[in-house]
């Protein structure tokens, strides 16, 4: 028999111990647990003519449908404000990063935002996936991202302004609105993923406490487009409503299923909270007309703002295009942002976080003001239905703009749910 | 009982979906071993046939039923030429092969969504494919009637075609035994060329049929292609009877699963169910006895 | 042989190899590249490590194994929930619920969970959980015969199911994953020095790891293993049960593939099911196909060429790394299925070939 342990190897396995010993002998000057660490020099350049903030969406991947569009948005908000004269006389000069629809490259692209372009603020990100992945970089590096989406709430970092729904601006309305209705029982159909598991955690306690009988409740990985058995089983329990939490892809499979069977929105509605106007061209207006959605913005909301706002829009990106609320949501972000800083008169981030609280924009959905304690919005909820011509009308809003309750601590129904941190 | 019907129905269905897919998928790798990792993409742009012939045409029926033989001709065209391009050049090396057409459904995914848009778009569904038909207590759609009974045309005429026509003999004769076909004067290339044709042209229909239930976006192909695969993989390499068995199996143990939990751990408990399978038979349900040591 | 090769090939070349690797990964990296940079180095270094594997099972062993995303996402798990059991005790003292748990509504610490309070414990899993599965489904398929196209589909599906089944845990986080991680085995995380010395770790482990596979490829197993790749029947008659030195070398590469990950999860900070599914799994394979899948060094240069590129490129043409990533899969294995390590070869080979044309055109 060969030798098998040559003295080269044997000789390679020592230099490799060798070298992991070195390596981590390297780490003895580093911080341990518990010592203070010195929070990160800001590189940010405020000296000149112009101010750098980033802009971070998927422009490619899955999530590049969606988020294209609300990148369009920011610029535009960008453009406005520029052409107005900036932000305390500084142009904003914007630096786009692509996060390719990957948690993994939204933390990596926000690391190099913050650290190499020295960006003052960041806007962006779509999926919860994406957000829990930069929030340690933005908490690390003490900057600021600005988050235009609705989302599942139970979160409120220093470090992140969130400018979309939280749930009870979106889903609680819209369970008020079924009650209201008469709605006695619902069937719950979501993907995957943690939006429609905590909404449905919400809308499960809403329900016990309101006499609202549950009648299933079906979860399909992303993506998922095959749904003949859950409509069976929606067909089946005749459910007054349909809770809706689908995502992408998956609606569109799920609403042709539903129509195919002969189920509509006299019988049956559907409420759901991630269609929007792009969405309902894909999934044909035939399948979907009648249905219902929750959020604060449609294009069709009656103002001169929101008027001024879609016309801007159409214009800078052509005539068949339109509006959501993600896309309005962050088109506010950034003037927010703007707005604080001239308030704050500093982009520096602990001067923005200090003079947060209060400061509003007359935003096409109406008046948003910012909520210093837990850097979300105050907004206005509103139920549209899908009608013939793809768009969302209002059938019912909310009066006035709603407080923001992240940990829906308001609701005593809800103090199972609730997390304080 | 009416709850097992349900399942049942639901699971032929589910069954013919899978079945399309990998008809052509079947016979492909059956004749040529060769994996297409772009038959997916094959199936997305049958998807878009019917998107643009609906575009041109309008009526939904009658451009369902232009756009069924125009997709066979599309997908067909698209094997053919990768076929001649690539997949040629590389018999003997079907891993190299998996990897080289995963390159080519990459490439284009990327043409689908810089032509028509990463947003899905809409194929309205004929009014006389709305709504359903009560089966037993159970309502299924009449697209997925349509589906099955498509299935079930395409099976009939792959199986005829292989039987009883001089091309198909000379099909199953390069399936049994590639040299001795080839020494017996027929050209293993013009019929790997045609079975490629045909089972990519089987693609097409399946995503033209396949628009009627889902959504048509550059992703699409990619949603029913390990599916697809795990088919071919437990009912035997180029058995057609052993894939349309493997269908409708797979279809219903994933709809009985999904009754029973949810459809995540549905896919989870279909893998288990293969492997465990394939601990029985390595070599699928139906295997073609050769005298090949490989 | 040239004369370059051959001085690689010797007990010197080896080790002065080994040496200027070292000397590059250690002492010029961290002064050529800012502290982003480098923990993006680091990153890339993971990949290269997954490549290592996968060089052995695929360039020596013959088997695409699509699925190692399954391997890579154990170990990163593993090491993600050490990590956050660790981040919950220093806040909150032992058995500590982790924060994602919290909002996720699970109040009591899963029973699961508890032991990888202990290092000890998560290495020793991080090592032996994904081997051991390994070995099992590897005995499972191989000594049945399955094999080649198959086996390849069977790995790629079980890297989807896989997915799928962690999508579905939310005591795993879900589809969001895990992430926010404040410590490293009671090292701050956010810091420089510490950043630095995570990267010496994963650059020291990359060149262990291709010093094991050196090893192994001049052992008399890893001859063995090339004969199976090229004639598994032959090996089989030789008296050899062939199954046992393919479970060997796909174990290996698993083994492999979860110390990468685990490394990966506090360089990155977040592991989530987006990074192990089919897609990524397939895309480990494209870096080891262009370095050469079956030479040394192949694997780790085409993984960190492959990432450099993708970082890079990305940043500027989104649409166009699509296409280029198509176009490498096609070129390079169609036409350079040795890839990147082969271009010396057939240099030589086809200068050579021109010699001998001038040699017989002046006879």
């Amino acid at each position: 028999m060969q030798n098998r342990f040559k003295p080269t190897s044997r000789a390679l396995a020592a230099s490799a111990a060798i070298l992991i010993a070195a390596g981590s002998a390297a780490a003895c000057g580093g911080a341990r647990a518990g010592d203070e660490t010195a929070a990160a020099e800001s590189c940010v350049d405020t000296s000149g003519d112009t101010i750098k903030v980033g802009a971070l969406n998927s422009l490619s991947g899955t999530m590049a449908i969606s988020e294209t569009t609300v990148n369009d948005a920011i610029h535009l908000a960008v453009d406005e404000i520029n052409a107005a004269g900036g932000v305390m006389d500084k142009q904003i000069e914007l630096v786009d990063e692509d996060g390719a629809s990957e948690p993994t490259v939204f933390a990596e692209k926000a690391e190099k935002l913050i650290r190499e372009d020295c960006v003052a603020s960041v806007f962006g990100g779509w999926t919860s996936a994406s957000r829990k992945a930069m929030l340690p970089v933005f908490e690390d590096n003490d900057s600021l991202l600005y988050y235009p989406v609705q989302y599942e709430g139970l979160e409120a970092s220093e470090n992140i302004f969130y400018t979309g729904a939280t749930t009870n601006q979106q889903i609680i309305p819209a369970l008020d609105y079924l009650a209201e209705t008469g709605v006695k029982s619902i069937y719950l159909v979501g993907s995957d993923y943690v939006f429609p598991r905590t909404a449905n955690a919400i809308i499960n306690a809403y329900a016990a406490a309101h006499d609202i009988e549950v009648l299933g409740e079906d979860y399909v990985q992303l993506g998922g487009v095959d749904f003949s058995t859950i409509v069976q089983q929606v067909n089946a329990s005749g459910a007054d409503a349909v809770f809706n939490t689908l995502n992408g892809d998956s609606n569109v499979a799920f609403f042709r299923e539903y129509s195919n069977v002969g189920l509509t929105a006299e019988e049956m509605p559907v409420m759901s909270v991630s269609i929007a106007e792009e969405e309902v061209g894909g999934i044909g207006v035939e399948n979907i007309e009648g249905q219902l959605a929750a959020w604060n913005y449609y294009q069709t909301v009656e103002s001169d703002v929101n008027s001024t706002f879609v016309e801007a829009f159409k214009a800078a990106y052509g005539a068949d295009r339109v509006t959501s609320d993600p896309m309005e949501a962050a088109y506010n972000s950034v003037y927010l942002w703007a707005a604080t800083v001239e308030k704050a008169e500093s982009f520096a981030v602990a001067d923005i976080q200090a003079n947060a609280d209060g400061v509003s924009f007359e935003s096409p959905e109406g008046t948003v003001v910012i909520d210093g304690d837990n850097h979300h919005v105050a907004k206005t909820a509103r139920i549209g239905e899908i009608q013939s011509d793809g768009l969302l009308y209002t059938v019912w809003e909310s009066e006035g703009p709603i407080e923001p309750d992240p940990f829906l601590e308001g609701y005593d129904w809800a103090a199972d749910l609730t997390v304080t941190e | 009982m009416d709850m097992l019907v349900g399942q049942l129905l639901t699971g032929l269905s589910t069954g013919s979906i899978l079945l399309l897919a990998a008809l052509g998928l079947s016979l492909t790798y059956g004749q040529m071993g060769v994996i297409n990792m772009a038959h997916g993409e094959f199936i997305m742009a049958g998807c878009y046939t019917a998107y643009v012939t609906q575009q041109v045409i309008g009526d939904a029926g009658v451009s369902l039923l232009i756009a069924l033989p125009i997709g066979f001709l599309v997908g067909g065209l698209m094997g053919f030429i990768l076929e001649a391009l690539l997949i040629r050049r590389l018999y003997h090396r079907p891993l190299d092969t998996l990897l080289v057409t995963f390159g080519v459904g990459l490439i284009l995914q990327q043409v689908a969504r810089d032509s028509f848009g990463a947003q899905a778009v809409n194929v309205s569904v004929p009014e006389f494919l709305r709504g359903g038909v009560d089966i037993l207590g159970t309502t299924l759609p009449k697209t997925r009637l349509f589906i099955m009974a498509l299935a079930i045309v395409a099976v009939t005429a792959v199986t005829l075609v292989l039987r009883f026509t001089p091309a198909g003999r000379r099909i199953r004769a390069v399936v049994g035994n590639r040299d001795l076909a080839e020494t017996a004067g027929i050209s293993t290339r013009k019929v790997d060329a045609a079975t490629f044709f045909i089972g990519s042209g089987l693609a097409g229909i399946a995503g033209v049929a396949l628009t009627l239930i889902g959504s048509t976006s550059p992703t699409t192909g990619q949603s029913y292609l390990v599916d697809a695969f795990l088919v071919v993989v437990a009912g035997g390499m180029g058995r057609i009877k052993g894939a349309v068995i493997a269908a409708v199996a797979l279809g219903t143990l994933q709809a009985v699963f999904e009754t029973n939990s949810t459809a995540s751990l549905a896919k989870v408990g279909v893998f288990i169910v293969i492997v465990v399978f394939l601990q029985l038979r390595p070599q699928g349900l139906f295997t073609l006895r050769t005298r090949s040591l490989a | 042989m040239s004369a370059v090769s051959k001085f690689f090939q010797s007990k010197f070349g080896i080790w002065s190899g080994f040496a200027g690797a070292a000397v590059a990964l250690f002492g010029i990296m961290p002064l050529l590249l800012s502290g982003f940079r480098l923990g993006l180095f680091a990153q890339f270094l993971c990949y290269a490590i997954v490549a290592v594997g996968i060089g052995l099972a695929w360039g020596r062993g013959g088997m695409l194994t699509l699925g190692q995303g399954v391997y890579f996402g154990m170990g990163a798990y593993l090491m993600a929930m050490h990590l956050k059991m660790a981040d919950a005790e220093f806040r909150n003292g032992p058995g500590a619920v982790p924060d994602f748990m919290e909002l996720a509504g699970i109040r009591s610490l899963p029973a699961y969970w508890a032991p990888f309070a202990s290092p000890v414990f998560t290495i020793a899993a991080i090592l032996i959980l994904p081997t051991a599965f390994a070995v099992l489904l590897g005995l499972a398929v191989f000594k049945r015969r399955v094999k080649g196209a198959y086996f390849a589909i069977l790995s790629q599906a079980l890297a989807g199911a896989f997915a799928i089944l962690l999508i579905g845990q939310q005591s795993l986080g879900g589809f969001n994953g895990i992430s926010r991680f404040q410590y490293f085995f009671g090292y701050t995380i956010n810091d420089p020095v510490n950043q630095q010395m995570l990267y010496f770790i994963v650059a020291a482990v990359l060149l262990a790891v291709v010093a094991l596979s050196l090893q192994l490829r001049r052992s008399r197993y890893g001859e063995l293993l090339v004969a199976v790749r090229d004639s598994e029947e032959r090996v089989r008659f030789l008296g050899y049960d062939s199954a046992n030195i393919k479970v060997v070398a796909y174990a290996v590469a698993a083994l492999l593939a979860s110390i990468a990950g685990a490394l990966f999860v506090p360089v990155v900070g977040i592991i989530s099911p987006a990074s192990i599914g089919i897609v990524p799994s397939i895309m480990f394979i494209l870096g080891v196909a262009i370095g050469g899948r079956a030479s040394l060094l192949g694997p780790v240069i085409g993984a960190l060429a492959v990432a450099w590129a993708q970082t890079t490129l990305s940043e500027q043409f989104p649409s166009a790394w699509t296409y280029a990533q198509g176009l490498l899969f096609i070129v390079v294995i169609a036409l350079l299925p040795g890839g990147i390590a082969s271009i010396p070869a057939l240099a030589k080979r086809f200068r050579f070939k021109n010699n001998a044309e001038a040699v017989e055109a002046t006879a």
